[in-house]
């Protein structure tokens, strides 16, 4: 079986999970700001399934690509830890505000620049939108095959992967031939650890921007004239010859029109205490207004 | 007049019930437009579908009836209804946020060059001034959906590329017939003149379709628990009180997370939506993500130990104390007072 070239689409997400009432303000929109950031939990089962593959297939190559602001370079580090050979990083102020339909405009004429390549694996859905959309919008506009909610990739030939897709109800096998683009299931293994070797060698991995930043020192900078790989290649709109009018809030074609905090309405709550009086209370009254029995 | 259309799932000769669900959605926008409402549908062994979509008050029916089109795949799927959305321009496309929907929708929007909001859970047709422009814009989708894990609802719009696209979350919009004897047009696509190999690239090689035996959404009387069961030992007192009073276990995705419950007993935002006519809300806070998929049950009780958990604000019943206690004494006193 020849080598694979793989590219794992990675987001940095908030983590909405853990959404705190500091984290939304006044006006009930969402304080980006004040929310950790995390590795989308599903494109964590992207790269496992892309290093399981590099495990299967000696010499295969695992390449991470991110979109984000500054701080995404986390998600590069991140992979660079757990045992991806590259990473990237697209980033550039005039992509913000994109909508699914630019952010896959955007990967993908970074993945062109990445091509040829035999598979793209991302997670399913982001948990900052949940989604599910920037996958499949990339197959297309790649004109490749996609295959989403993989839980498994049961075998390969040079030109064919076969794999085990996720449904509602039940399972299915499918094949599809190289190139094509699987988005990862979070029923698939979770991620391995980081590996204490590549946390030692990757930790002063840093984009050009970030190393402008006034905290770099001298023996930082050094360190990445003597180590090249530690610089993470940052690219921006004319990088990948992006077009304006398709990126960003320009490219975007959903708008938010009003953003509503919900308010839960109390209406007359009885409260109760855990005593069995108050329970055996409940109880009647949910049996004699025929609720239950 | 630029017509609404839902893109229908059906397997075995069968609508799907999320697809009865958006013909029903997709009927009240185009009154509120005063437009046709079409359905595409794509399967195989189609002769009689129309009599199940009829019904809804669909205008005109798009079928492309072939057996390589059923079970689901992505490319063929794709590729008609891109040939159809192109010639037919509708104003507005909606999908169910099913695996099919989901996988599908987002490629289309890809191929059109067009919004796609995904999950929605509310509906409506609106306007909308863009101050840059000075103009007012009639007629708008409001495709509005929960965002950042339920916090917010976010209306979302597209006005300025064709169509407006939607998937809508299965369970929430009213499944109602519109007219038994509607009278309907029936288009036959022509599947040769669209598809070619290259759309039968992915081959299915096996299904195994388990129909769950969870069916939450039909259960009258749902026990759901959330982190605060604390184990999955623990939600065996839930089986039980669920067993006694005839309902099902459900949980919330901080349970199904931790490995307390499976991921087809979810409810809420990215699980499943119910409304039964009892919820019991068992050590479960009451995030929107939560809420969201809940909140309309006839009844509803909350066991929490902070009296401040957003559950207890929309429960009929709030009850102060540990899910360990309460769960027994429920049992206990059911089966003492139950005829």
């Amino acid at each position: 079986m020849r080598p694979l070239k793989i590219i794992v689409l990675a987001k940095q997400v908030p983590d909405t999970r853990n959404v705190g009432s500091d984290a939304m303000k006044p006006d009930g929109t969402v304080n980006r700001g004040k929310l950790p950031t995390i590795f989308n939990p599903d494109d964590l089962h992207a790269l496992e399934l892309a290093l399981n593959i590099k495990d299967r297939i000696p010499g295969t190559e695992v390449i991470v690509l991110t979109m984000g602001p500054q701080r995404a370079a986390d998600i590069i580090r991140e992979g660079y830890y757990r045992g991806a050979d590259n990473g990237i990083m697209i980033s550039d102020r005039r992509f913000g505000g994109a909508d699914t339909l630019a952010t896959s405009y955007t990967l993908v004429k970074g993945i062109q620049k990445l091509a040829p390549f035999d598979l793209i694996l991302g997670g399913r859905q982001a948990i900052d939108g949940d989604t599910a959309q920037v996958g499949p919008q990339c197959a297309e506009k790649l004109s490749i095959p996609q295959v989403t909610y993989v839980e498994e990739i049961i075998s390969f030939t040079d030109t064919e992967v076969v794999a085990k897709r996720r449904l509602e109800k039940g399972v299915e096998t499918v094949s599809s031939s190289f190139p094509c683009l699987m988005t990862v299931h979070d029923s698939s293994p979770a991620c391995r650890s980081r590996i204490a070797k590549r946390v030692m060698q990757y930790k002063y991995a840093r984009t050009r921007t970030e190393l402008k930043s006034r905290s770099t020192d001298e023996i930082l900078l050094s360190l990445h004239e003597k180590r090249p790989y530690l610089t993470i290649p940052e690219w921006g709109v004319e990088d990948i010859e992006a077009e304006i009018k398709n990126i960003g809030l320009l490219g975007s074609p959903t708008k938010v029109k009003s953003v509503e905090s919900i308010v839960l309405t109390s209406e007359e709550s009885k409260v109760l205490s855990d005593s069995d009086a108050d329970i055996e209370m409940m109880v009647k009254e949910l049996i004699e207004n025929h609720t239950i029995g | 007049m630029k017509s609404v259309f839902v893109y229908c799932e059906v397997e075995d000769q069968k609508v799907a019930e999320i697809s009865q669900e958006l013909l029903s959605a997709g009927k009240r926008l185009a009154q509120k437009l005063g437009s046709p409402l079409e359905a595409v549908v794509f399967g195989k062994g189609l002769k009689d579908i129309a009599e199940q979509i009829a019904p809804y008050g669909v205008d005109k029916i798009h079928v492309a009836d072939d057996a390589r089109l059923e079970p689901f795949r992505t490319l063929p799927h794709a590729s008609i209804a891109n040939e159809i959305i192109k010639s037919e321009d509708p104003q507005i496309v909606l999908f169910g946020a099913t695996s099919v929907g989901r996988d599908l929708a987002p490629r289309l929007a890809s191929a059109l060059n067009c919004g796609l909001t995904a999950d929605c859970t509310i509906l409506d047709i609106g306007d909308h001034y863009v101050s840059k422009e000075k103009k007012e814009y009639k007629d708008l989708l409001y495709a509005i959906r929960p965002a950042f894990g339920g916090s917010i609802m976010a209306n979302i719009i597209n006005w300025d590329m064709h169509p407006q696209m939607a998937t809508v979350r299965e369970g929430v919009m009213k499944n109602e017939i519109f007219d038994e004897n509607y009278q309907t047009e029936i288009v036959s696509v022509d599947v040769d003149k669209i598809l070619n190999d290259e759309d039968f690239i992915v081959k299915i090689i096996e299904r195994h379709i388990e129909e769950s035996g969870v069916n939450l959404k039909e259960a009258p009387i749902i026990v759901a628990g959330g982190y605060g069961v604390g184990s999955k030992e623990n939600f065996n007192q839930l089986y039980q009180l669920s067993d006694l009073l005839g309902g099902e276990v459900g949980g919330s995705r901080a349970a199904v997370d931790a490995g307390f419950i499976d991921h087809d007993r979810q409810i809420g935002q990215t699980g499943v939506t119910v409304r039964p006519k009892l919820y019991i809300a068992a050590g479960i806070s009451g995030a929107v993500q939560h809420t969201a998929g809940m909140q309309d049950s006839s009844l509803i009780i909350s066991i929490n130990n902070d009296p401040e958990a957003p559950m207890n604000k929309i429960a009929d019943y709030a009850i102060e104390g540990d899910v360990s206690d309460v769960i027994p004494k429920m049992i206990k006193y059911y089966k003492k007072n139950a005829k």
